[in-house]
This record gives C-alpha cells, structure tokens and sequence, in this order.
C-alpha cells in the first residue's frame, strides 16, 4: 500500500472537535452558495425597484477605482494635470451617482417596508452604511484641495466644535480628513456594504406587503 | 434549531421561482453606470476653483488684512473669542448641562495675537532691525498702553489708503502699530505668512487650521463664499461653487439652519441662533436613530402598508392575487 495515500475519516456524529470545520459548517448552513449566488428568484421581482440596490454597488465601485487612482497618483495631481482632473471627475460625478442610488433605494425599501420578516437588521445596517457614506463623502469634499474645500472647513467646524467633535475630528487639518478619506472611512463602507449583501442574500428578498407573514418584523 | 439557509428555502416554499442571473446583472449594472459616469466626467468636469491664499486676500484686500490682524491682536476676532477647542475665551455652545465644546478642553490651542501676529512677525525680524525694535516696543508696553495704540489705530483704519498695497492711516499715536502691520502685510504679500502659518516650525505639515482660521477671521474669504453662494445662510454645506451640485444629501440637516428655533435669538426649549449648531446636531443625531430604528416604531413602519405605492411595486403580484381570489 502506498504510505502517502490519503486516509479518509468518517465523520463523527454530532459536533465536530475541528474548530475550522465548525466555521465552514455553520457558513455551508447559513449561506449556502445557491442563496450566495442564486439563478432563481422570486416571480414577484420584476420592478425597477429592484434595480437601485445592484446600481449603487456599481456606483460604489467605480468610487473606489477612480479614488485608488486619486490615492495612488497623489494630492497635487488632480487639479495640475488634465488626467489628474478627468479622475478627480469621475470620482466626483460616481459619488454623486452612488447617493442618488442609494437614497432611492432607501425610499423603495421604505415603501416596501423591507425590513419586515426577520429583515430589522438588515434595514439598521443599511442605514448605518448611508451615515458612513455621508462621513465619507464630508472628508472627500473637505480634501478636494479647492476653494469649495476651503469654506466647507470654515463652515463645518463651527457645527462640530459645538458638538464637541471638533476637540477630536479637526475639519481645518487636511492631514487627519484625506487620511480617514482614502483608508479608515472607505474600509469601513466597503465592509458594511458587504455585511449588508451577505445579510440580503442569507435571507432572501422580502415578499409582497400582505403576503403570508405580515407587514411587521 | 433551522439554519437560515434551511428557511429561506422554508420561506420560499409555494412560491413560484422564475429564472435569475445575478452575476449579469451586476456586470450589466458597473458596465452602464460606468457610461453615466464616464460621459458626466468628459462634458462636465467637476469643481476646480483655486483656494484663497493668504497672499492673494493681502494683495487684494489689504486694508481687510491690516483690520483683521490689529483686531486679533485686540482679541476682537472670531477666533480669539471662540472658545474651545481653540481657547478659553468663550463659554462655545451648550442646552442645559449638555456642553460638549467645553467637555473636552482646549485640544487646538490659538492665541490669536501670539499665532497669527507676533510669532510671524518675530520669525520675520531676523534681519530686520526696525521690526524687531517695533515688537520689542509693543511687548515692553502695558497692556493699557497697547489697548489705547490699538483703539487709535483701529478707528483710523476705516480710511485706510492704500499705495503700491501699502497701507496708510492718518497721522496718531499708534506707537510701533504701523511698522509691524506694514511689515506684516509685506510678508503676506509675498506668500511667506501662508508658509509660516503651515510650516509653523515643522517640514512637513498637511495642517492648515492656523491658516484658515485666520482667513475666517477677515471678511475676504466669507466675501469670495457670498459670491459663490457657499455661506451657511445659502444653504452652503450642499453647495458647490459654478453649478456642480455638492452634498445634497445633506438638505434635512441644513435646511434647520434656516428655521426657527435655531434662527431665531429668543429660540424654543433652550434652542436658538447661538447654540444652532449644538441642537441641529442633536436634532439629526435623533432623526438619523429613529430611521434606523423605523422597523421598531409604531405608525412609521406602517405607513408603507397605508401608501399604496406598494402596489404598484409589485402590481403583478396583486394582479395575479386579484384573479386567483
């Protein structure tokens, strides 16, 4: 018999001792790959309704090419050069795209009352996703190194000192604004949003209002 | 006890499935709103107006540059009476006993007269022995003397002329005033106090708080803003300068700036112009809680079922329920 051949163990009844099993078991259980990436859905998904949500992902990823370019090249670069500034305009008009989606996907999930049937917390995270989105974007318009920049600072500050904020979130440092602009603020979007996709597709998309269930949670 | 997995397929259960292709979808969607973007970038652009320097408001404006500069001396600016987390001189915003701008101290300290006057003058004067002389004057004097220079020299400022930008008042007893100011606004004419500001005894430096504080103090940058309708009374926090559009998802938390209580100097439950910024803060704070937690609260996660926009939403869903009835 050959000495390296594989020795296949049966699987012991019960919990697995394997702490690496235990995690892919309870993933295989929660968000098998058919629901991860399903070819079937629903017959009642047909409006464009549906469509915001997929939208602001693409507007959210053309936010994050267009900004890794910005981040890669440098401040100076996108208002001293044409491309520099073609970029910086992308990532501006992606931006604004990306709220546009995103806050008529919020009012079309509203309307069709989307968090209902074990759906709560995946309304919450949206919401927290379009509170760090607006953070984002603040820093974004506070680093754009032009006069806009400038007065949003001088504007801005007087609300966050009032607040308290300021005393730790200095709108006036461009330093601390383009470093939680490019690195801190981003992650944590592109991480949210994920959280968010996960949570969508583990439990499926909601059934019409009225359907079997209820309009509640 | 069911996996979610297990009651998705469970929730499904009765409902017809129709063919889906996720993974097209998305490419389909990055692929358009890549051309949405990419034609907004090539015949739009985006916002591009230079910052203000610091040179550009003392040649333009020096008279502007030579008042806001005697009045942080004279502590009579924004940023000399602000408070924390610049100073102690102001009691900043507070409702009731909640008074975060006080909570935290002094964490920036500005002094406004050492900051934007003094130490730029002094760097300055290393070779420049009238100057130099000037400061030594006008820190030998008491304060009583330095006020009564102060005074005469700030009413004499209003008719200021001004010369190859040089400013120049009415003959008084401004004491070393006219030398140090017109030394100071030399400097700035030529760019070095933007680099003193930032450089501030460091090399490298991305802190521009001195600077844009300073700039705030004067009426140049907040007249530039007027025109490009940026100032807070314009609605400033959404816009953009030319007709870009800026943070318009901002609209719920500006439009309180131009309401009552937080207009008005009487105000309702403690709210008014003064602590404005502390209560819209605290007013958004609420709201942006209460959206998160619609799904909990009663008549707001309701008024979905009562508006039937849902029904056209899914209108081949109610149709088909209609007919099977």
């Amino acid at each position: 018999m050959d000495a390296t051949k594989r020795v296949i163990v049966p699987p012991v009844p019960g919990k697995p001792a394997s702490w690496t099993l235990r995690v892919r078991q309870a993933i295989d259980r929660g968000l098998p790959m058919d629901h991860l990436l399903p070819d079937r859905q629903p017959y009642y998904v047909g409006s464009w309704v549906y469509v915001f949500g997929v939208i602001t992902i693409a507007a959210l990823a053309w936010v994050i090419v267009s900004g890794v370019v910005l981040s890669f090249m440098g401040p100076q670069w996108w208002h001293a050069s044409s491309l520099g500034r073609f970029f910086n305009s992308l990532h501006f008009w992606s931006v604004q795209l990306f709220f546009i989606f995103m806050v008529l996907h919020l009012w079309g999930q509203y309307f069709m009352a989307g968090w209902r049937h074990g759906r709560a917390a995946t309304w919450m995270i949206g919401v927290v996703i379009f509170g760090v989105s607006i953070l984002t974007a603040f820093t974004g318009y506070l680093s754009q190194q032009n006069f806009d920049a400038q007065y949003i600072a001088i504007n801005a500050k007087d609300a966050m000192n009032g607040a308290g904020i300021g005393a730790f979130f200095n709108v006036l440092n461009f330093g601390q604004m383009y470093g939680l602009h490019v690195m801190l603020l981003p992650i944590g979007v592109t991480f949210l949003v994920v959280v968010h996709i996960v949570m969508v597709r583990m439990r499926g998309v909601v059934k019409p209002i009225d359907a079997e269930g209820g309009a509640r949670p | 006890m069911k996996s979610i997995g297990e009651s998705q397929d469970e929730y499904y259960r009765g409902v017809r499935m129709v063919p889906y292709d996720l993974v097209k979808e998305l490419v389909l969607a990055i692929g358009g709103v890549g051309v949405l973007i990419l034609l907004a970038a090539l015949f739009l652009s985006s916002p591009n107006v230079p910052p203000v320097t610091i040179a550009a408001w003392a040649l333009a404006d020096p008279v502007d540059f030579v008042t806001t500069a005697t009045d942080e001396l004279a502590g009579t600016t924004t940023s000399a009476a602000y408070g924390n987390p610049y100073n102690s001189n102001g009691s900043g915003q507070k409702w009731g006993p909640i008074a975060p701008q006080q909570w935290f101290g002094t964490r920036i300290p500005i002094d406004s007269a050492n900051t934007f006057v003094i130490q730029p003058l002094q760097r300055a004067s290393y070779s420049n022995t009238e100057l130099g002389g000037a400061i030594n004057t006008w820190e030998g004097a008491t304060a009583d003397q330095q006020a009564k220079w102060l005074d005469a020299y700030s009413k004499a400022l209003p008719k200021a002329t001004v010369t190859d930008g040089k400013v120049a008042v009415a003959t008084g007893d401004y004491g070393p005033l006219p030398v140090m100011m017109s030394n100071l606004v030399g400097v700035a004419q030529s760019g070095g106090l933007d680099g003193l500001l930032a450089v501030n005894g460091r090399f490298y430096q991305t802190d521009y708080t001195q600077a844009l504080l300073f700039m705030g103090d004067g009426t140049y940058l907040s007249g530039q803003a007027q025109q490009a309708n940026l100032t807070s009374s314009q609605w400033g926090m959404m816009n953009e300068t030319g007709s870009y559009p800026g943070q318009t998802w901002l609209w719920l938390y500006t439009v309180w700036y131009q309401l009552p209580p937080f207009t008005s100097a009487t105000g309702f439950l403690g709210f008014n112009s003064s602590n404005a910024d502390l209560g819209i803060i605290i007013l958004m704070t609420l709201l942006t809680a209460a959206l998160a937690l619609v799904p909990l609260i009663p008549v707001l996660r309701d008024i979905p079922r009562w508006v039937p926009l849902h029904r056209l939403i899914w209108r081949d869903y109610y149709a088909r329920k209609r007919t099977t009835a």
